[in-house]
Order: C-alpha cells, then sequence, then structure tokens
C-alpha cells in the first residue's frame, strides 16, 4: 500500500508540473486553454526526439523540453491566443479544442500514431528497496523535480517583483494595469513558462503517462480536473488536488481496476457539488 | 402598521460593514426617499431587502411578514419590485417582449411551454397599458438596446411596475438621464398610483424634496435622521454631512 | 381588447407562424427521401446529429449553458434502448425510443443541479465529467454493455410491426426524420411559449429575470431536462438503425463535434443545429475523401478559423442572407411573416 502511496504522489506531482500553468494563466487572464495538453505532448515529442534520434543524454533532454516548448508557448501566445483574450469562455474553448485537434493529427502525420518511449539513462531504472517497499528511481527523480519545482515556483511568486506583478494582475486586471503594471508581458511570459513546464512535464511523463498523439485529449480531464478542483487562485490549491488525484487515481485503478478513472471523476463531481469555486479558492459568493 | 421594517439590519463584507443598525420603517403609501452621500450604502441596503445580498445580521418584515431568508424572486411574488441603478434590461428583447415577460409572470402562466406568447388577452391588454402608461408605446417592437437611454430608464421602471408590487423600491432612477429627458421621466414616476408605496434612493434633490414625503439619511452604512422632508432640510447634521461644515456644538 | 391590444396580440400570434422559409426547408427535407435514395446513410447520420445539436441548441443558445456533456445522454438513452431491444424488454421501437428519452431525460434532471452551480468552467467540467464517468462506467460493466467491443445482438423489431429497418436505410431514415420533425415543432412550440421567453430573459441577463418573479434555477432545470431528453433520442436512434452501440458514444470527440456543429450553424434560432449538421456532414463526407487518416486536423483548422472570424461577423452574413430572403418573400408574397422570429444569435 505505501508502494501506492508512494507512486500515487509521484504521479500527482506531475500532474502538478503538467496542469500548474493552465491553473495560472486561466487565473490570471480568465481564458481556458484546452489545448494546453498539447504543450506538455510537445515536450515529451522533442525529447524523444532528441534523446532517441540525436543521442543527448536524458539531462539535458528535459531542459530543451522546457525551453522549446516555452518558445513555442510564447509564439502561439502572440499570434494566435492574444486574439482571442476578450471572447466569451464558449469561443475559447472551441478556439482551443481546434488547435488540440490540429496538434493532434499534425504529431500523427509526422511521427506516427505508436506510442513513443525515451530511452531513460540506466542509473534511473528499477528500484531500490527502503524497509521493504519498493522506490521506483525513476519515480523518485520525479518527485525531486517536481518537489523542487514547486518550491521555486512558491519563492519566485512570493519574493520576485514578477511574482508579485503577477498576483497583482491575476487579482485585478484592471487595477493591475492602473497600477502600470504590463499585463500583456506578464500573461506572455507567464504563459510561455506554463508551458515550458507543461513541456518538461510531458518529457518526464512520457515514461509513466504513456507518450502518444492522442496525449493531449487523453490527459485533458486531468488537467482540467487539478484547475477546477484546486482553484486558480494560488499554487497550493492545484498542488493538494494534484496529490489528491494523484493518488485516487493509483489506488483506483489498482483496488477496482475496471472502473478505472471513474474514481477521479466522482471525486471532482462530489468536490464541485460542495464547493464549486473549487476545494482552495477564494471567498464565496454572497448568493 | 408598515409596509416595509427593517430591525437592525447589518452587513458586512469581510472586515467591513456596510450597513449597520438599519431601523427602517416605510409606511403604505408612503413617497419615502432614502438619501446620503456616495459610499454610504444605499444600494447595499437596497440589495438586502430584495435579496441579492444575504444580511450579516438584523430582519426584514414586509407587510409584517419575515422575508429575511426569500430569494429574489419569492420576495417580488410577494409584492416588493425593484429598480437598478445602472439598466438591468434585456437588451435583445423588445419593450412588448420583456414587458409580456412581466406580465406573464405574475399571473401564473409563466411557466407554460405549450401556449404560445401573446394568446392570452389579459396579458395583452395589460402590456399595452403598462407600456402607454410609460410612454413606450411607440417604440414596443425595437430591440431594447438601439432605444434612447430615457427611454430605456422608463422601461427599466416599467418593468419593475409590471410585476405590480405593493412596494417599489426605484435606484436613482433619475441617474444619467439627459436633461432633455428628465421631464417625462419624474413626470411618470409622480403619477404612479397611490396604492403603490414608493422606496425611492436619489441624488437629485430637486427630485427628493419635491416627491418625498419622508426622507432617511444614511451615513455610512447607519440611519443618520429620519423625518419629514422640512425637518430634515433644516437639520444642521444633514448639512454637515453633505457638505462638511463643522456640527456646531 | 382596445385596438392597440388587438395589434399586439396579432403580431405575437404572426411571429410565431411558420415561414415559407421555414416551410420549404421542411418540404425540402422530406423530399430528400426520393431526390437522393442512394445516400440514406449518411443522411439518417445527419438528421440523428441535427436533433443532437437541436438539443445543445436548447440549452446553449436559448440557455446560455456551456456543457460539453451532451454525450451522457446520448450514450445513455442508446445503450438503453439497445438493451431493452436485445433483451426482449420493449420490443416496439418507438416505445423503446419514448422510453429511452425519458430515461435520459431523468439522468438529465438528477444532472442539472450540479450544472447550475459554478462558473463556466465547473459547469465545463461537470457536464464532461459526466460523460466520461458514465463512458467508465460503460466499460467496467462490460459483460452487460459489451465494452470495447461494443453491444452485440441486437435486433430490433419493425417499427409499428411494419417498417423493417433494412440495410438501404430507406425506412430507418424516414423513421429518424419524422422523430426529428415531431421533437423540433415541439422545441418550437416551448421557444415561442412564455416559458421559451422567459429562458431568452434569463440568458440575457439573469439579475433582473430573478428580480421580476422568475425562478430561474428551475426554468433551467426544466430546460436541461428537456434538452437532455431529446439527446436521448437521439442517440436511442442511432443505436435502433444501426443495430449497435459502442463506447464512443460517450467520447469527449462526440461532444466537442457537437459544439462545432452549433457554431458552424449558429446557436440561438433552432435551425443553427439542422443546417450546422448538414454542413457538417457535408464537411466530413468531403474531407474524409480527401485525407482519410487526417480529417480532424481540416476540421480543427475549420473551428480555430470560425473563432478568428468571429462569430458576430457569421451571425452578420447569415442575417444578411436572412435579410435576402425576406425581402425576396416580401416581393411575391407580401402578406407572410418574415424569417427569424424569437432567436437572436447566441452571444
Amino acid at each position: 500500500m505505501l508502494t501506492i502511496l508512494y507512486d500515487g504522489i509521484a504521479y500527482g506531482m506531475l500532474l502538478f508540473v503538467l496542469a500548474c500553468g493552465l491553473s495560472v494563466t486561466l487565473g490570471l487572464m480568465n481564458f481556458i486553454n484546452l489545448a494546453h495538453g498539447a504543450f506538455a505532448m510537445a515536450g515529451g515529442y522533442c525529447t524523444v526526439i532528441v534523446v532517441n534520434r540525436f543521442g543527448v543524454p536524458f539531462a539535458l533532454g528535459l531542459p530543451i523540453a522546457f525551453l522549446v516548448t516555452a518558445l513555442l508557448g510564447g509564439i502561439f501566445e502572440r499570434t494566435l491566443y492574444v486574439h482571442v483574450y476578450a471572447r466569451s469562455h464558449l469561443d475559447q474553448v472551441l478556439f482551443t479544442i481546434g488547435l488540440v485537434f490540429m496538434a493532434v493529427a499534425a504529431v500523427d502525420y509526422t511521427m506516427g500514431s505508436s506510442q513513443q518511449f525515451v530511452q531513460i539513462p540506466e542509473a534511473l531504472q528499477g528500484q531500490f528497496e527502503v524497509a521493504g517497499v519498493g522506490i521506483g528511481k525513476y519515480r523518485l527523480l520525479i518527485i525531486v523535480i517536481c518537489g523542487l519545482l514547486t518550491v521555486a515556483l512558491q519563492l519566485i511568486l512570493a519574493k520576485t517583483r514578477f511574482g508579485s506583478r503577477l498576483r497583482a494582475a491575476v487579482d485585478d486586471q484592471r487595477v493591475a494595469r492602473g497600477l502600470g503594471i504590463n499585463v500583456g508581458a506578464v500573461f506572455g511570459i507567464t504563459f510561455a513558462f506554463g508551458s515550458g513546464l507543461a513541456g518538461l512535464g510531458g518529457a518526464l511523463g512520457a515514461e509513466i503517462l504513456g507518450l502518444d498523439p492522442t496525449f493531449p485529449l487523453k490527459y485533458m480531464i486531468y488537467f482540467l480536473i487539478v484547475v477546477t478542483v484546486g482553484g486558480t487562485s494560488s499554487i497550493t490549491g492545484p498542488f493538494f488536488a494534484s496529490i489528491l488525484l494523484g493518488i485516487g487515481d493509483v489506488a483506483g485503478k489498482y483496488y477496482v481496476p475496471k472502473l478505472g478513472a471513474f474514481v477521479i471523476y466522482a471525486i471532482m463531481i462530489i468536490v464541485l457539488i460542495w464547493r464549486p469555486q473549487g476545494l482552495f479558492a477564494r471567498g464565496a459568493v454572497s448568493r | 402598521m408598515p409596509i416595509l421594517q427593517t430591525f437592525q439590519l447589518e452587513k458586512r463584507f469581510g472586515g467591513i460593514l456596510a450597513a449597520q443598525n438599519v431601523n427602517l420603517a416605510v409606511e403604505p403609501g408612503a413617497r419615502h426617499a432614502l438619501i446620503g452621500p456616495n459610499g454610504a450604502g444605499k444600494t447595499t441596503v437596497i440589495n438586502l431587502l430584495t435579496g441579492v445580498l444575504r444580511p450579516s445580521g438584523g430582519r426584514i418584515l414586509l407587510e409584517g411578514r419575515d422575508i429575511t431568508g426569500l430569494l429574489p424572486h419569492q420576495r417580488v411574488r410577494l409584492g416588493m419590485a425593484r429598480t437598478f441603478q445602472i439598466n438591468q434590461l434585456f437588451l435583445d428583447l423588445t419593450p412588448l417582449e420583456s414587458i409580456g415577460l412581466v406580465v406573464s409572470e405574475r399571473l401564473g402562466s409563466g411557466a407554460d411551454w405549450w401556449r404560445l406568447v401573446g394568446t392570452k388577452a389579459a396579458v395583452t391588454d395589460e402590456i399595452v397599458e403598462i407600456a402607454e402608461r410609460f410612454h413606450l408605446a411607440d417604440i414596443m417592437h425595437e430591440r431594447t438596446a438601439i432605444l434612447p437611454y430615457g427611454k430605456q430608464r422608463l422601461l427599466e421602471i416599467a418593468l419593475a411596475f409590471a410585476c405590480r408590487p405593493r412596494l417599489l423600491l426605484l435606484d436613482e432612477p433619475a441617474a444619467g438621464v439627459p436633461e432633455a429627458e428628465r421631464h417625462e421621466l419624474l413626470a411618470t414616476i409622480e403619477a404612479l398610483p397611490k396604492d403603490v408605496t414608493v422606496l425611492l434612493i436619489e441624488h437629485d434633490m430637486d427630485l427628493v424634496f419635491s416627491f418625498a414625503d419622508r426622507i432617511s439619511v444614511l451615513v455610512n452604512g447607519a440611519m443618520f435622521v429620519d423625518g419629514a422632508p422640512d425637518e430634515v432640510a433644516r437639520d444642521p447634521r444633514v448639512k454637515a454631512v453633505y457638505l462638511g461644515e463643522e456640527l456646531s456644538a | 381588447m382596445s385596438a392597440r391590444a388587438d395589434e399586439v396580440a396579432r403580431y405575437l400570434k404572426r411571429r410565431a407562424r411558420w415561414s415559407p422559409l421555414e416551410i420549404a426547408f421542411w418540404i425540402f427535407a422530406f423530399a430528400t427521401i426520393w431526390l437522393f435514395p442512394g445516400k440514406y446513410l449518411i443522411l439518417k447520420d445527419t438528421a440523428i446529429l441535427a436533433l443532437f445539436a437541436l438539443s445543445l441548441d436548447l440549452i446553449l443558445g436559448y440557455a446560455g449553458i456551456i456543457s460539453l456533456g451532451q454525450a451522457a445522454f446520448f450514450g445513455l438513452a442508446g445503450y438503453f434502448s439497445g438493451l431493452v431491444a436485445k433483451y426482449g424488454f420493449i420490443d416496439e421501437p418507438v416505445i423503446a425510443l419514448v422510453c429511452s428519452g425519458v430515461v435520459a431525460a431523468g439522468l438529465g434532471f438528477v444532472t442539472s443541479f450540479l450544472v447550475l452551480r459554478g462558473s463556466d468552467l465547473t459547469r465545463l467540467m461537470v457536464t464532461l465529467g459526466v460523460s466520461l464517468m458514465l463512458g467508465e462506467l460503460a466499460n467496467r460493466y462490460s459483460n452487460i454493455t459489451g465494452g470495447a467491443d461494443g453491444l452485440q445482438g441486437v435486433e430490433i423489431a419493425p417499427v409499428l410491426g411494419l417498417f423493417r429497418f433494412d440495410l438501404f436505410g430507406h425506412n430507418g431514415y424516414v423513421y429518424c426524420l419524422i422523430v426529428l420533425f415531431i421533437c423540433f415543432v415541439i422545441a418550437r412550440r416551448i421557444i415561442y411559449s412564455p416559458f421559451g421567453l422567459s429562458l431568452r430573459s434569463i440568458k440575457g441577463n439573469n439579475l433582473r429575470a430573478a428580480a421580476i418573479g422568475i425562478p430561474v434555477k428551475w426554468r433551467l432545470v426544466a430546460i436541461y431536462t428537456v434538452a437532455a431528453g431529446f439527446a436521448g433520442i437521439a442517440g436511442a436512434l442511432l443505436t435502433q438503425t444501426t443495430a449497435f452501440c459502442s463506447l464512443d458514444v460517450f467520447s469527449f470527440e462526440r461532444s466537442a463535434d457537437l459544439l462545432l456543429v452549433l457554431i458552424i450553424g449558429g446557436t440561438g434560432y433552432l435551425y443553427g443545429g439542422l443546417i450546422g449538421a448538414v454542413i457538417y456532414k457535408f464537411l466530413q463526407d468531403w474531407i474524409a475523401n480527401l485525407t482519410p487518416q487526417y480529417w480532424q486536423f481540416w476540421i480543427g483548422l475549420v473551428l480555430v478559423v470560425i473563432v478568428l472570424i468571429g462569430r458576430e461577423r457569421m451571425a452578420g452574413w447569415i442575417g444578411a442572407v436572412r435579410t435576402f430572403f425576406n425581402r425576396l418573400g416580401a416581393r411575391f408574397a407580401p402578406r407572410l411573416p418574415a424569417l427569424g422570429g424569437a432567436g437572436s444569435e447566441g452571444h
């Protein structure tokens, strides 16, 4: 059972890294980006190409995935997304669904539809025993990297000037603009960074989640669950939501295999009945 | 018995007390005005009275009946209707449709899904009567979004009136209305039937003093002064609050 | 009744009358039975999709609820109708169809309370979550539902004991078209009723709707339930005419494609779903012939382009087309009412 807890935490932290970019862009610009999973997929494929075909060591493959996807995110944001910010949520949903369809088909066309595997260095394969519990080495890496990232994100948000500008803009865009904060630039950078994180998550997660062209469609619902349950006004909300969902999903698939993802959908619906604004959202509406 | 009474009505937003110890009593048939400087909490009080906001404390009685816990649409059914400071209209509907909607709901046929709109004579008669009373008959078929502001304001009041309330709450009805269209608006408000009690929030002192028979002054969320117009006009505290003069000892 | 009230009443009734364009549309729709004898299968799919899209238009275009979960009702009724036919619980397809619709409406009623809470995103998630959950359930109980292989061994009895569904699809298409028409008439009646008017007011300004005495929540529950029923009927039609039902009825793609259909056709005037379904099927057929494997790419591109152009602009174009036809109609038949009526373009 401890193994399940361990695997669940690793899975949850991976989900967090993947989903936190989505949470911030939703909270920041009130923009529902269903194509977020496509960036994760891009990162995964980027690492696959770079490591498998060009023999770049895995340790480099990860940051490359981050940079390439961040760049991609920045370009997309300036050229496409910026036209859709002021639109209704329905338009945003449709737009990003369209992008996902295009991304999925494009990847299918260029890379084929079979699952891709990243060549993980020997040192990360297998597991070691600690007090009778099997600790997967790769999952340990995930926990370490994601843990460090989470701490770094919290620090950036809380301690840096950019972080405080970001928090101000999330809180009230108009006031932030009035204070001279360049909200457009803040959003561009945040979007790129969030996409980069998604790409990194996709690269890290290829081994565990499986990487194929349908990745964005399969996992989009997970990211959305994290964001909906965790709320968009903090980092800690999605973090705990991810852990909860990670453990719930792994435990669910182990103990009741045929119900698979049923468990997390049920958790999500129950949470949303209880707290429609998410578990950790700020305040409640008067009526 | 007062048609509307509040007892120690209070509203907190976090640490801010937007309304405190508001004890209001509105007599039937009155033309009661609620005035006060900006930010005094007048719209908060209206929102509390109509159920848009839930009070942090206190009670509200409508015709002796405790309505503190009721939802907005339930209060309308009991005879209280309001207008909004910023027009809340159905921009894609025509005045005919909007008024028809209210009348239909009131007559209990709002949930009819099988019958066509316009087949009940009682409803169409009333729509026309209300449209004529509020000078909207000529533009009945235009989309609300393209109507001039004065007409929109009239429609705003017409919709509340169509609920046939016994108590009508008007939130700054003259706000933003251009000079040319004010006369029509003010005349229409004056011509409201005597059996409808009116509680009016206004900044326009001409309107307040010509229209109201009783005035309550709200300052910083609390009731300051309450009385007949000439009493309030002469009260030095009211002048001080509005003009910032020092209170005489 | 004063003269003016009289005139108002007549105006309102005239607006709800079937315009010549509408009548022409349906005459043409039924004429396709004889005009395109080789295409029954795709026509039948279009009719089913049209009904499915109509169900979404009722909640999206008229009540303003964004949903990615109509597939839940589609799939539930699909499996229900298949199962009652397979195990012989209800033999007569029409009765089974109605029962499937009721079952779907029941699920709609129960889930409506979830959908009314929270923001757009919450609604999106809950509706999507419910349909994906049902998909997982169907997968779990594959001993009943056939799981990934789909529901096998379904045999549909002849409709009314007379019309058997054949391989060419003629009876299947007529059946679907008639059901679509009946459901459309019901929807049309609802939209032009006081209830329909109150829905439009809720979508336009739900604060004011509550302030004039409309019990907003209950109206939304009601229309959501009806829309779920329609979606269910569409799902049951699919199962009955193909004698098959599989897990993809619950898929995200199905709900997403539905949004696309409505966006192409336009929301808020009832014909959007129908016209959108025709265009979508045509697009799908055409693109699939060009690039069978990657048609999803082009569909995605269509979506992106449509959003970038802006639905207001497209609504403007549609409005211009409508005005054109109105003028045409006015020239030939000046007394007849104009097209358009109650609905306004969504957003």
